[in-house]
């Protein structure tokens, strides 16, 4: 009896959590599918007149900028990513193949550096970038995605330890450099460490608002978070359309979500506990 | 310092800096010696260089910042002494900020016990796990600024919680949700548990899961119950990642940002820690003003930290 008793509980909260997760977002997809007055002539609960109705989809991406905004967010993610990885990679060959003078200080440097939360810092760090020339350019934030990402640099760092040394030493022994064996060996050994990376700091880098609110003004160069928020002013009451806008960004992070699961759990939980 | 995870069986600490100094076979190395010793400098020369421009120097400029009055235009710099953070500390407009986080630090003990509560039940046998998995773990994943605005919808005058609320007859409970100063806090607060459980939960479950199966066989053979297993078996094994999401809850409600910046803007009495901090320094050109800020922040942040070194044993912490 008693523990029916608990297997109902059990689905009951589960249901109810599912419910409380599920229904904000359920009434947005129904709301960016009703015409402007439908949305304020309907309880938010009536699902649309019509299914097929994407017009407020045609204004987001279009008036909305949200075409551009993807562009924008392609061009920043392939740029840092691939930064991301190179000094990320460079970074654990560095440390875990050489002993050298200072790389216990170098270590401390990176170690230490994860303790300061990059909000508090950018402040100070806007009068950098500025000072670069790069305030209202991609550039400043591909530097900052690249150039702050400790997590990254740990993941490969623990990675390359379990290349085995001998695939350096054999690749020496036939005459190669250490650029050769860093692209041809250690490159090509860190490729689920590199997916791991991509998928996190990706999810990161779509996700990012803060930086791009920052430093980048121009609506021309908007990626997709602040493509969304400028949703607020133009159409402030148009609710429909800011609805299609929230599903479009929503949507590329729910099709990744369902065909890598796996991944995304152990690179969260893998990244968030360092 | 050791590099004993490496595959290979055990290589000493000489046959480590093997690479690094044996000279090329071939003989053109003869004489490379330099170059050989220069390699991992220069693989570090960009890392390390980007490190210290956009975080080390930032954080020194801060410091230095925090003690003048600059508006972050001006040539010169006028040197305050500690008045900035004498008025962070006396302005009630600069201290509502830390009471502020109080409800997302609050907030945040609600946020574990439910993760703590699903995982737990997860962790067991559960029909469509997995679906349920990625139901809770899902808003985690979403965009801050989509999130804010699905609230704005779900909790607008006639929206979707005030439909159900009406509809199950608790019109009593009808608010302002994020216009009425009294509540929008909490409001704020719980979309924010909302938005971050999902991670809590993920990282509970994988702690609970990596728990040698064999404790609960035999707990159950002694005729334990789920509670006991709960409370005697699941939360000690788990204890470390609980102390860390604490930890981490407390520098958290200290940098929120996106949810009260989309969904009020800091107004009605929102205004967070980074909120104003962010208004002072680009709004007010007080960057001074915003730099003290700034530094309490991090000061915070890391004392929180280091007592969190000394709390929870890390295991983990092995990154040499």
């Amino acid at each position: 009896m008693t523990r029916a008793l608990a297997a109902t509980g059990k689905y009951v909260s589960l249901t109810l959590a599912s419910v409380v997760m599920l229904l904000p977002l359920v009434l947005i997809v129904f709301g960016s599918l009703k015409t402007g007055q439908e949305f304020l002539a309907t309880n938010p609960f009536a699902p649309p007149e019509s299914w097929t109705n994407v017009s407020n989809y045609a204004t987001a991406f279009t008036r909305g900028g949200m075409l551009r905004g993807f562009a924008n967010t392609v061009v920043i993610f392939v740029a840092a990513i691939s930064g991301t990885i190179l000094i990320g990679a460079a970074t654990a060959y560095a440390l875990d193949r050489f002993r050298f003078r200072g790389r216990s200080a170098v270590l401390g440097l990176f170690l230490l550096a994860t303790l300061v939360p990059g909000v508090t810092t950018q402040v100070a760090t806007f009068q950098i970038v500025n000072g670069l020339g790069l305030y209202n350019s991609r550039w400043a934030l591909i530097l900052l995605f690249m150039g702050t990402d400790i997590i990254s640099i740990y993941i490969f760092l623990q990675f390359v330890r379990a290349i085995p040394r001998s695939l350096d030493e054999a690749a020496t022994i036939e005459g190669a450099g250490h650029l050769r064996i860093f692209f041809q060996i250690i490159l090509p050994n860190l490729k689920p460490a590199i997916a791991t990376v991509v998928i996190i700091k990706g999810i990161g880098i779509y996700n990012e608002f803060f930086l791009p609110f920052l430093y980048l003004p121009d609506p021309d160069l908007r990626p997709i978070s602040t493509a969304l928020f400028a949703f607020k002013g133009p159409f402030g009451s148009q609710w429909e359309v800011i609805s299609a806008g929230v599903v479009i960004t929503i949507v590329p992070i729910l099709v990744l979500f369902l065909f890598l699961q796996r991944y995304i759990y152990n690179g969260f939980t893998s990244g968030a506990t360092k | 310092m050791t590099t004993t995870t490496t595959g290979a069986p055990g290589p000493s600490p000489a046959d480590a800096d093997a690479p690094a100094a044996r000279p090329s076979p071939s003989g053109p190395g003869r004489g490379g010696g330099w170059r050989q010793r220069a390699v991992p400098y220069l693989f570090l020369t960009v890392p390390v260089g980007l490190l210290l421009l956009l975080t080390y120097l930032p954080v020194a400029n801060m410091f230095w910042y925090s003690v003048t009055d600059w508006d972050g235009l001006a040539r010169s710099k006028e040197f305050v002494g500690l008045d900035n953070y004498v008025e962070i500390f006396t302005d009630p407009d600069n201290v509502r900020v830390f009471y502020v986080s109080l409800y997302y630090f609050l907030a945040s003990f609600a946020q574990m016990a439910i993760a703590l509560y699903f995982a737990t039940i997860l962790s067991f046998r559960v029909r469509l796990k997995n679906l349920w998995k990625g139901i809770l773990f899902f808003p985690y994943l979403i965009n801050g600024v989509a999130i804010g605005l699905i609230f704005l919808n779900f909790l607008k005058p006639g929206g979707g919680l005030d439909t159900v609320l009406l509809a199950t007859g608790l019109d009593s409970l009808v608010r302002q949700w994020t216009g009425d100063p009294d509540i929008a806090n909490v409001t704020l607060a719980a979309v924010s548990v909302w938005r971050y459980t999902g991670l809590n939960f993920v990282m509970f479950l994988g702690a609970i899961q990596s728990i040698n199966s064999e404790i609960y066989e035999a707990a159950e053979i002694d005729g334990a119950g789920r509670w006991h297993e709960f409370w005697h078996i699941i939360l000690p094994s788990i204890r470390p990642i609980v102390g860390l999401s604490f930890i981490l809850a407390i520098s958290g409600s200290l940098s929120v940002f996106e949810i009260p910046y989309v969904m009020t803007n800091g107004g009605n009495g929102t205004e967070t820690f980074v909120i104003r901090t962010i208004w002072m320094a680009f709004n007010r050109n007080m960057v001074g003003l915003a730099s003290a800020m700034a530094v309490v922040l991090l000061a915070i942040v890391l004392v929180v930290t280091w007592v969190q070194r000394r709390v929870v044993p890390e295991e983990e912490v092995d990154l040499t």
